[in-house]
């Protein structure tokens, strides 16, 4: 048992916005201060991944497939081996193995061989001295299609196949089924006073991350370096081993400064592990950047999603029962498809109390760019269409739609019907700040003009890794000496600022300022373990593992200065650079001169008992939840369908707020990225190709798109965070989008049921209605699913049922 | 041979015919702090001052700059002094990934050049045309009008 | 990246030498004014000329004149940013700039030009692609190699959308273009620049250059352009709509209504304008125009949005647009 953290149990003022006034008592932490890297953002001395450049470097170009689907007969890369610059050519017979993100799917192959599965696929890979010969090398290369029927929408993909499935061993076209049942919802149902069913369908979207994904490699004295702006190079690292066949200790990848993540660089991506392969056999750099369409292409973003929702609740609004099933285009390949499918599932109950609760899912292949993983991985989709059915149940039952919520809250310190462990919470907390700041009771009330309620939560962390194993999921490293003090950590910093919250633990816990604290972190040679950037786990677990390593260190130079100055080490006062009465440079002396060289290690795992035991369980459980609330205040156009949004209010529950600065950054961001979702952004296809493989045509708010964005905070001190804090990477996202379509129906009284509400939605909804049918837009049903039985899981006892 | 006015510097390097400014920057100069996202004038982020504009460089050949003086990002502060907005763009956290921050800055540059005083809606027009994922173009808006200040209140 | 093919670069000494220098090449140079149209085609690989002749610099072309009337002529190669700094065109060409102020961003608005931005190229989203997706698609009618319209399948035409912002107000306020060619130089109305074909829309020889834009004098006129789009900034027109019109009293003396992206060309609504003129500008007149002239919009699915939406809001801009220019603002929501 760890000792309980000094800050538990301390529950401090939360002013909106008011970092300073909540970290009484610390140094550094809570304190506005700037990131630590922000300097060479502002000069351009930053290097992403496309800025880096070795003498001799050759260029690599992908020629990808012009089929969604086909096999391949023949390909011919003669003339393009032939022509003068061109370096090395590669096929996919000679990357014959597969690889994948996780453990369970490892369905990809770097360059198709047999068939490809979607327009944009990679097939041959070209290396030569620049980029425009090996491009226009790429123009000499035949190959040889037989066109296949493609796949082209979730109803298209539960058919029987026209040709023959697009993977082999699958259920036609079927990736992943899953049943669960937790409690009697029959029984639930049965009881309920009102009974009702939605159908909803929220689009799928590109991460459109700013910097297009690059990577160089470097194979020299037979150790392979690839440098790529990804999100997980630990991942990488893996399966760089496995698909070239060297061992482990042969391979460093090395995660560069990032242009923007969002999920869309988690995967590992086909260029990886082809430039990879191409310095292996050139001995020469070897560089990949991707073109904007070919990021589209990489896509592995957001999954279309069709959901249907079921619940039963009695006439006070107690929900008894509740249904919910979805359907997922996964695109051509299972990527972190396995574990979105279960997301989809998993975090209706940790807002609601629910006591009854099924979950039917189903991911399709179909053939377009795979999807994946997008800020929120697999729970933005549900959480829309929870609130709004939500919404629609609280009008059948006559009930204010807030109180019909409250009246189903979770409350901290519980288990969910599906095992989650809630601790911390915070879910009456951040719907009571936005009410309040925005009036949402006393909103004016007329034709064209609404406001829209939700809340939502998110977990600080995936409990369970990608691959099965029982290893840390972060380790830190701590070096101290005459030299000054270095933390190095695998995780990457994908912009949102986690290189400056470690700075920051560290610091905090030696007494120094974060410029006395050198961060190396993402480079898989260099620094121990860390999963990745994604499921908003890096603060949490990495900061905690820092945290763990430089308590180690806190306590040997506590002992020397107690050993110097006679006094007990818990009277002395770590701070401002000291150690009671010797400066952090001489207790450091004084230690290394005992112990030598002083370094720590620290580690996370998420503890036991976050979960249940059931197939299934390992997706949703995370050490800690977050929870979001957000009031939309909008304009509706019913002329147009037009929508001005003028204002959101977010309330977050944050665990602590470690630094003001970074955190409002994330809740901007996840606000706009929302809305961007809820009102414009989708990746869709016609005659199978991609609508909008464009920065312009694939349209994203500009800054005068954006409304006024108010920040509210509620620290719940999570007794497992670093200090109490919990994560704001992507809970704040979730409540925006149903709120958005809450507030159209505030304003014009039709429901879009379906994202992103665009103008003609609006309008179809609003003609309905005028035609005396309902005002409603959106999917009419949802299709018959080969769903096997649920597996039946006992919920927790109500003895339990409070840990 | 092109020749260019860069950063109140003259330079000389070869090009290959159809090479844009945004690739003779990066490629031939070094200069990489100026980004690219679409190359075809969609996303803002290669944006550099052309004769103090504000202009895309994967849009822009050479042969048309003729005399005029180009600025990147590498070419703002002065010496190791930064510019207000660097700074006010450091301190509120206007730059989170920083892939856009090039391009943001030097748009934001333009507009403090003639309007000294802009109100958030001349802010945010004048960045319409710069794409930004991270920040929501919040902390950005903020930076750019707390360095205004900062310009107005210098001597 | 996307880079551009290879090209020459020729620097044309004056007008004349521009239009020799087309006309040496026989069609396969082009002129380049601010390029960010042409570049971002040709990386795109949509259009390969062999040559792009530099206009940009060419003193006579950079130059903007207002007489005392009002009436103004802009040379081709002054940018849109100067056009609308321009404290006489503000005061006397107000209508004008309101058409070049929701032209993209600020930073295409200092490298666009007015002549490229009459002369811009239609678009459509089968063909702004790049040459990997055009060719998956199997190309098209607009860039040479396909064999059919990719959105209407059974035409023998392109259906490529006239995308000017500017065009559609500069003929409603009566403007003529003046073009230089081998004859030498002639004038003409900028509505006759137009042609009806997506693939080929302006009315030039391969060796002509437009020069300057002549704005008639509208001092006192009513004038409003909508346009449609779905962002604030940087989007093309989903559609416009140009209003210019005289009244006496609240009744229509002359009046001109243009449309723009419903049709590969801008759509000059002469009827709807005849029969508004002698009327009262009142809300049944301006509801039948609006009516009227809407149907002869056509959109088509090769744009953002859906289209019958589209056809639908063509309506409400030229309503919008009228009712601005009556005098009874009712803006739009953004
Ligand atoms: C992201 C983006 C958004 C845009 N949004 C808009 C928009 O909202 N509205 C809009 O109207 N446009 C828009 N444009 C298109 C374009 O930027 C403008 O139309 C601009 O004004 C074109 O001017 P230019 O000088 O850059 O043209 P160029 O690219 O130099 O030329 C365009 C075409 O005209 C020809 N040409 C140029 N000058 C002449 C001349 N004097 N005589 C004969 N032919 C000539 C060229 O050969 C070329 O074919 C956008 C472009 C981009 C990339
Ligand atoms: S790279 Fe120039 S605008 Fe996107
Ligand atoms: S800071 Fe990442 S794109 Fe703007």
């Amino acid at each position: 048992m760890r000792p309980p953290p000094p800050w538990a149990g301390r529950r401090l003022g939360t002013e909106p916005g008011d970092g300073d006034a909540l970290s009484d008592g610390f140094q550094v932490v809570g304190k506005a201060l700037p990131r630590l890297d922000a300097l060479g953002k502002v000069t351009g001395a930053t290097r992403y991944a496309d800025d880096l450049s070795w003498p001799g470097t050759l260029a690599c170009v992908l020629l990808r497939s012009p089929h969604p689907h086909a096999r391949i007969v023949a390909v011919d890369t003669a003339a393009a081996a032939a022509t003068k610059g061109v370096v090395a050519v590669l096929t996919g017979a000679d990357l014959p193995v597969r690889y994948g993100a996780i453990a369970t799917s490892q369905d990809e192959a770097a360059l198709a061989s047999d068939k490809v599965r979607y327009v944009g696929e990679p097939v041959v890979a070209v290396a030569a001295v620049d980029e425009v010969t090996a491009r226009e090398a790429t123009k000499k290369i035949a190959v040889d299609y037989e066109v296949l029927a493609p796949v082209s929408s979730i109803e298209q993909a539960l058919l029987a196949p026209a040709d023959e499935p697009i993977h082999e061993g699958t259920k036609g076209n079927i990736h992943r089924l899953a049943a669960l049942e937790f409690g009697d919802v029959d029984e639930g149902f049965a009881v309920a006073d009102v009974v009702r069913e939605d159908v909803f369908f929220y689009e799928g979207s590109n991460h459109l991350a700013m910097e297009e994904h690059s990577a160089t490699a470097i194979f020299a004295d037979g150790q392979l370096t690839l440098w790529s702006s990804t999100q997980a190079p630990h991942n990488l690292h893996r399966v760089l081993a496995k698909v070239l066949d060297l061992p482990m200790t042969r391979v460093r990848v090395v995660a560069t400064p990032h242009g923007g993540g969002f999920g869309g660089k988690v995967d590992p991506a086909a260029h990886e592990v082809v430039v990879s392969k191409l310095a292996v056999l050139t001995g020469r750099p070897v560089k990949c950047t991707l073109s904007r369409e070919e990021v589209f292409y990489n896509h592995r973003g957001r999954h279309p999603a069709l959901m249907w929702v079921r619940t039963g609740a009695a006439r006070d609004g107690q929900i008894t029962a509740m249904h919910f099933r979805v359907a997922l285009d996964g695109g051509a390949l299972a990527s972190l498809g396995a574990a979105t499918t279960y997301y989809t599932g998993a975090l209706q109950p940790a807002t609601y109390d629910i006591p009854a609760y099924r979950f039917e899912a189903c991911r399709v292949f179909t053939n377009k760019a795979p999807c994946g993983p997008k800020r929120g991985h697999g729970t933005p989709q549900p959480r829309f269409a929870l609130e709004i059915h939500l919404d629609k149940l609280a009008e059948d039952l006559g009930m204010d739609p807030v109180a019909l919520r409250r009246c189903n809250y979770v409350r901290p310190q519980s288990r969910t019907v599906n095992w989650l462990r809630i601790t911390s919470c915070g879910i009456e907390e951040v719907t009571e700040k936005v009410l309040a700041a925005s009036g949402f009771a006393t909103r004016s009330r007329r034709v064209g003009h609404g406001q829209g309620f939700a809340v939502s939560a998110y977990l600080c962390g995936a409990g369970f890794p990608m691959y099965p194993s029982q290893l840390p999921h972060s380790e830190v490293g701590l070096k101290v000496d005459r030299g000054g003090v270095t933390v190095f950590c695998g995780a990457t910093d994908i912009g949102q600022g986690s290189d400056t919250v470690l700075a920051t633990v560290v610091a905090e816990e030696l007494g120094l300022d974060r410029a006395d604290v050198r961060v190396v972190t993402a480079d898989t040679g260099l620094t121990p373990v860390d999963l990745g950037s994604y499921s908003s786990r890096v603060t949490f677990m990495a900061g905690n593992a820092a945290i763990d390593a430089a308590r180690k260190i806190r306590t040997l130079l506590l002992e020397e200065a107690a050993r110097t100055s006679g006094l007990l080490a818990h009277e002395l006062r770590v701070g401002d650079g000291r150690f009671g009465p010797l400066s952090f440079e001489q207790a450091v002396e004084a230690a290394e001169e005992r112990h030598g060289a002083l370094s720590a290690s620290g580690s996370y795992a998420p503890p036991p008992g976050i979960s249940g035991e059931f197939r299934g369980s390992a997706v949703g459980p995370g050490p800690a939840y977050t929870y979001s609330a957000a009031v939309v205040d909008l304009d509706a156009d019913p002329t147009t369908g037009e929508v001005l949004v003028h204002k959101v209010w977010v309330a977050h529950d944050i665990g602590r707020l470690l630094n003001p600065v970074l955190v409002r950054g994330q809740m901007d961001g996840n606000v706009y990225m929302a809305l961007a979702e809820a009102l414009m952004e989708s990746q869709t296809y016609r005659k199978d190709l991609l609508h909008h493989p464009s920065v312009l045509e694939y349209k994203t708010p500009l800054a005068t798109d954006m409304p006024a964005i108010e920040h509210l905070y509620v620290e719940t001190i999570d007794p497992e965070g670093p200090y109490g804090a919990k994560e704001v990477g992507q809970g704040p996202f979730l409540p925006v989008v149903p709120a958005v379509v809450s507030a159209i129906h505030d304003a014009l009284g039709v429901w879009v049921d379906e994202v992103p509400v665009t103008p003609e939605k609006i309008l179809r909804a609003l003609d309905a209605r005028d035609r005396g049918a309902l005002g409603r837009a959106g999917p009419k049903r949802f299709p018959a699913v080969p769903f096997p039985p649920c597996i039946k899981v006992e919920p927790p006892h109500a003895a339990t049922a409070r840990v | 041979m092109v020749r260019l006015r860069l950063n109140g510097e003259d330079h000389e390097t070869l090009a290959r015919s159809g090479e844009t400014l945004l690739e003779i920057l990066r490629e031939r100069l070094g200069l990489t702090g100026t980004k690219h996202g679409c190359e075809v004038g969609e996303c803002g982020a290669c944006t550099v001052l052309v004769d103090g504009a504000p202009r895309l460089s994967c849009l822009v050949l050479p042969e048309q700059l003729a005399d005029a003086e180009v600025t990147t990002v590498e070419g703002l502060a002065d010496g190791a002094v930064l510019h207000p907005l660097q700074t006010s763009f450091m301190r509120l956290g206007a730059s989170q990934c920083g892939y856009c921050t090039s391009g943001m800055l030097l748009s934001a540059k333009a507009l403090l050049d003639e309007h000294p005083d802009p109100s958030n809606a001349e802010i945010r027009e004048a960045l319409a045309g710069n794409v930004c994922r991270c920040t929501g173009y919040a902390a950005i808006v903020d930076a750019v009008a707390d360095a205004a200040e900062t310009l107005r209140d210098a001597p | 990246m996307l880079r551009l093919p290879a090209f020459e670069h020729l620097r044309a000494e004056s007008v004349r030498d521009a239009a020799g220098m087309l006309a040496d090449h026989g069609g396969t140079a082009r002129l380049l004014a601010g390029g960010t149209d042409l570049l971002a085609k040709m990386k795109r690989r949509q259009v390969m000329p062999d040559a792009l002749v530099g206009i940009g610099h060419l003193a006579p072309l950079r130059e903007v004149r207002v007489a005392p009337s009002g009436a103004a002529e802009l040379g081709a190669a002054v940018t849109l940013a100067e056009a609308l700094a321009d404290r006489r065109l503000a005061a006397d060409q107000p209508g004008y700039l309101e058409a070049v102020g929701v032209v993209s961003s600020p930073a295409l608005r200092n490298a666009g030009t007015i002549g490229g931005n009459l002369c811009v190229d239609t678009r459509c989203n089968y063909n702004d692609m790049t040459e990997e997706w055009r060719h998956a698609v199997g190309y098209c009618l607009k860039t040479g190699c396909g064999e059919r319209c990719q959105v209407a399948a059974s035409s023998p035409r392109c259906w490529a959308i006239f995308s000017s912002d500017t065009a559609p107000m500069a003929i409603a306020l009566g403007a003529t273009v003046v073009v230089w060619g081998a004859e030498g130089e002639r004038e003409l109305p900028l509505g006759t620049l137009y042609a009806d074909d997506g693939k080929a829309h302006l009315q030039l020889g391969p060796a002509e250059i437009l020069t300057a834009l002549r704005l008639p004098a509208r001092r006192g006129w009513r004038v409003a352009y909508e346009k449609l789009r779905r962002r604030s900034a940087v989007d093309f027109p989903l559609a416009g709509a140009a209003v210019a019109l005289e009244l006496d009293g609240d009744v229509v003396a002359a009046c001109r209504l243009v449309l723009g992206a419903v049709a590969s060309h801008p759509v000059e609504l002469h009827d709807v304008a005849q029969a508004l003129t002698g009327r009262r500008l009142d809300d049944e007149a301006i509801e039948e125009a609006a009516t009227a002239g809407a149907r002869l919009a056509k959109p088509l699915d090769n744009s953002d949005l859906n289209y019958v939406w589209r056809k639908r809001m063509v309506k409400v801009i030229l309503e919008r647009a009228l009712r601005r220019a009556a005098g009874a603002d009712r803006g739009r929501l953004r």
